[in-house]
């Protein structure tokens, strides 16, 4: 293409603390081009997404934008050249409404200035309209949103602005199939009018469907740009060595005798409309279907953060009730959540801290924590699990989200619970990440772990897991046996209604 | 694509957006009812006009003063200093006053203005010094009290009367006027550029900011709007008292928090209206009526309020979850 490019970013530098998460890197889009950033977690997509989108100022580099040099000293600075991001950490309010979200900063106004609740919702409706979402409710407050609405906000916002550059960081990740071919049909209706769009994505399908070039990032560097790349290309050039076999062989299936570690009868509440089954030693025991259908609730009711309406949860064989999280941790129950950033960690605390939390009690004596010890254990799973973090005592915040995801894995591994729950655990972590954790599950399962294992990527769950429930509107739908399992399997057996229909 | 938000009518996203102000006025039509149940009791006769009046008036600086921690709070501030502009109002009120309409009009606006000032200053330490508010406003409170006793430093002046008439009509409930056109200020506020600036740095400072709102100018315009509003208890205050003193306004500083939290505005920051608030400094005013008339001890009136403040605020709670639980 002979354009010139509309978005350049020439040796741009960026560092946070010790950690350098932009060195010299170089990028740059053409208009009407859909260009992908890949890379792993940390190898610097999101600080480049911010240094593009006016929210972080670069150390040193220069930015052009149409070919000509901007210093911007904000997000407003950006918006006035019509560069309009979409966050990876979403920036809604949350006590506010959606519409109120949608056009903040640019309300419909009387001729006193003011606006009003009317009027808000009758133009945000329009917006929305616009968009082709009817589904979400102008009125409804943020909060009460999930996930995946919240992402489709924040994404309708910024297409709203008519954006001539739009920057999208990791916009997938909180999507489900239908909301992404959504999204892909908005790329491509803005490519068409000469749009420029940079995305993020950990998913190589969604990088190979929409992204006309793709520029590999690698320890905050661009390491290539290329229009065709294939994926085994791309992993190498993403982690600088190959990863030879992806999945990690599964541990032989426990026999039928193996001890029942966790059962479940009948357990009702919220979605979820009456699951029984049994989780036994050593086993993985998968959970697919489509997101909203009960698989949040099974996971927090098993963790003790939410009580089920009916049914009971028996623990070797002897019934318990799970009233928090602190209980079912004394009984030998983990939850390893997706959204690490509310729901496990305590981000402005050590990676240390963070790593011994949950087992203080026997790091302590008399109340007082033996540091000695809290030093030895967590430099001890630091090494083990990989955590790439300058030293101990960085505040969690700082680490990427893979490295947080694992310093969570870390701390229930240090707990020794015999029942571990995880709930889609890789979601928006790097391929190398991900590795490391499959080969943790297995290593776990191995040494006698029970593992239920939800993820929202049905080809993890066909590889990863022993048999396999599908869940649809609360019930399990089926039970598929790990031997030759597929991902379209697990999909057909949640969708079975709808394609039936 | 697969549910994404509940729909629901109107009416229901307006209840269940404004659970704190539906919890208030159950709360204060409870107190009424109470109120009129104690001083039917024990008077013999209903309580009427003269009652009525007489709340309004002596609830009116508390009013205002809520109206001044509801702003602050709404950042997820706190403003401890409002008991210190309300006395350094009072003081200046007490000796400015003159007797001419012009004259009270004129010391009334540098009063209100004083005010604005002293606010400006919180606001300027809390989001260009990026201080804690709490430990900023505890700080002025005490140099805004000292100065108040400085310019006044025994009780005395004297408010003319036509002042107090004007503010505070001891006949009929005047003041009502204030609180009608005060929740009017609120619900325009609350839909100007201005005020949904300082709801949004109150949701979250940093997505604000993300959206090209200035967190600091929000901040600053709610701490200054905060010392005009306290300044103005101030005012009320001295007229109802017909003369001043320099220390009455201490306990304004808390029993505005109470009003504000009766009120359902979040502690947290970015939720709840002023309109609550006020409402709340009403619930208040009220349980120290059932109090008086129910001839407890004054000795022992601030154990009962502290008791009725804990089981109002579990009630609103519980109820709060209740219909949070059931949506």
């Amino acid at each position: 293409m002979s354009a010139a490019p509309s978005l350049e970013a020439i040796t741009a530098s960026k560092a946070y603390g010790g950690v350098q998460a932009l060195d010299n890197a170089s990028f740059s889009a053409l208009p009407g081009e859909v260009h992908a950033l890949v890379g792993e977690n940390g190898a610097g997509k999101s600080t480049l997404i911010k240094v593009l989108g006016g929210r972080v100022r670069p150390d040193s580099g220069t930015l052009r934008i149409d070919g000509a040099k901007v210093v911007l000293a904000g997000p407003n600075d950006a918006h006035l050249l019509g560069c309009w991001t979409v966050f990876q950490e979403l920036t809604l309010l949350p006590w506010m409404s959606v519409a109120e979200n949608l056009l903040l900063r640019r309300e419909p106004r009387n001729v006193l200035g003011l606006t009003s609740p009317r009027r808000l919702v009758a133009a945000a409706e329009g917006v929305l309209e616009k968009f082709g979402i009817t589904e979400i409710d102008p009125r409804a407050l943020i909060e009460d949103l999930s996930l995946a609405a919240r992402q489709v906000i924040e994404i309708v916002r910024a297409l709203s602005h008519e954006p001539r550059i739009l920057l999208l960081d990791e916009p997938t990740s909180a999507l489900m199939e239908r909301e992404t071919a959504w999204l892909f049909a908005q790329i491509r209706r803005l490519r068409a009018t000469g749009t420029t769009i940079v995305f993020t994505s950990h998913r190589w399908h969604e990088v190979e469907t929409i992204a006309d070039r793709i520029t590999v990032f690698r320890g905050g560097r661009d390491v290539g740009s290329f229009t065709t790349l294939a994926e085994e290309e791309a992993v190498t050039l993403m982690t600088g060595q190959r990863v030879e076999t992806f999945y990690p062989p599964l541990p032989a299936a426990p026999s039928a005798r193996a001890d029942a570690m966790l059962s479940v009868a009948d357990l009702a509440g919220g979605r979820l409309a009456g699951v029984s089954f049994t989780l036994h030693q050593g086993e993985i025991l998968g959970v697919g279907g489509l997101a909203g259908h009960g698989h949040r609730e099974l996971f927090l009711m098993l963790f003790g953060a939410e009580r089920p309406h009916a049914g009971r949860i028996l623990l070797r064989g002897r019934e318990v009730r799970l009233r928090s999280p602190r209980g079912a941790i004394r009984n030998g129950i983990a939850l390893v959540p997706e959204d690490r950033k509310t729901e496990g960690l305590l981000l402005p605390l050590s990676v240390r801290d963070n790593l011994t939390l949950a087992v203080l009690n026997r790091l302590s004596r008399f109340g007082v924590i033996g540091r000695a010890a809290e030093r030895a254990q967590a430099a001890r799973l630091m090494a083990r699990l990989a955590i790439r973090a300058p030293n101990a005592a960085i505040p969690v915040g700082t680490l990427s989200g893979g490295n947080q995801q694992k310093v969570l894995l870390g701390r229930w591994l240090l707990a020794d619970c015999p029942i571990l729950l995880f709930y889609d655990v890789t979601r928006g972590v790097d391929v190398a990440t991900k590795h490391e954790i499959y080969e943790l599950m297995m290593e776990l399962a191995r040494s006698g772990s029970a593992i239920l294992f939800y993820s929202s990527d049905a080809l993890e769950l066909a590889h990863l897991a022993h048999r396999v429930l599908v869940l649809r509107e609360g019930r399990i739908v089926a039970e598929l046996p790990a031997r030759d399992l597929t991902a379209e399997q697990i999909v057909a057996a949640a969708m079975r209604e709808r394609l039936a229909a | 694509m697969p549910p994404l938000a509940i729909r629901r009518s109107a009416a229901a996203h307006a209840i269940a957006r404004n659970i704190g102000l539906v919890l208030v006025i159950f709360l204060l039509l409870f107190s009424i009812f109470l109120y009129g149940l104690i001083y039917g009791l024990t008077e013999g006769r209903l309580p009427g006009g003269f009652e009525l009046t007489s709340t309004v008036n002596n609830t009116m600086p508390l009013v205002l003063a809520a109206m001044a921690q509801t702003l602050v709070v709404l950042t997820r501030g706190l403003d401890l200093s409002v008991g210190g502009v309300v006395d350094l109002a009072n003081a200046l009120g007490a000796i400015s006053l003159g007797a001419t309409p012009a004259r009270m009009a004129l010391a009334s606006a540098f009063i209100l203005l004083a005010g604005a000032g002293l606010g400006l200053v919180n606001g300027l330490l809390v989001a260009y010094g990026r201080l804690q508010p709490i430990l900023v406003t505890l700080a002025t409170l005490s140099i805004y009290q000292g100065l108040a006793i400085r310019i006044l430093p025994q009780p005395g002046g004297a408010v003319p009367e036509g002042y107090t008439a004007l503010l505070t009509n001891t006949t009929f409930p005047a003041a009502l006027l204030y609180v009608v056109l005060l929740g009017l200020f609120w619900t325009a506020f609350r839909r100007s550029q201005a005020g949904i600036a300082i709801v949004a740095i109150g949701n979250d400072e940093g997505a604000a900011a993300a959206n090209g709102i200035n967190p600091l100018r929000a901040k600053l315009l709610a701490y200054t709007l905060s010392g005009f509003f306290a300044a103005a208890a101030g005012l009320f205050l001295v007229a109802t008292a017909t003369a001043g003193d320099a220390t009455t306004g201490n306990g304004y500083t808390l029993t505005s928090i109470v009003a504000v939290v009766l009120g359902g505005v979040s502690l947290f920051g970015g939720r709840g209206s002023a309109i609550g608030a006020i409402l709340g400094a009403f619930v208040t005013t009220m349980i120290v009526n059932i109090l008086f008339f129910a001839h407890i001890d004054p000795l022992y009136q601030s154990f009962y309020e502290g008791a009725f403040l804990v089981i109002a605020v579990v009630l609103a709670e519980g109820l709060g979850r209740f219909v949070r639980g059931r949506r």
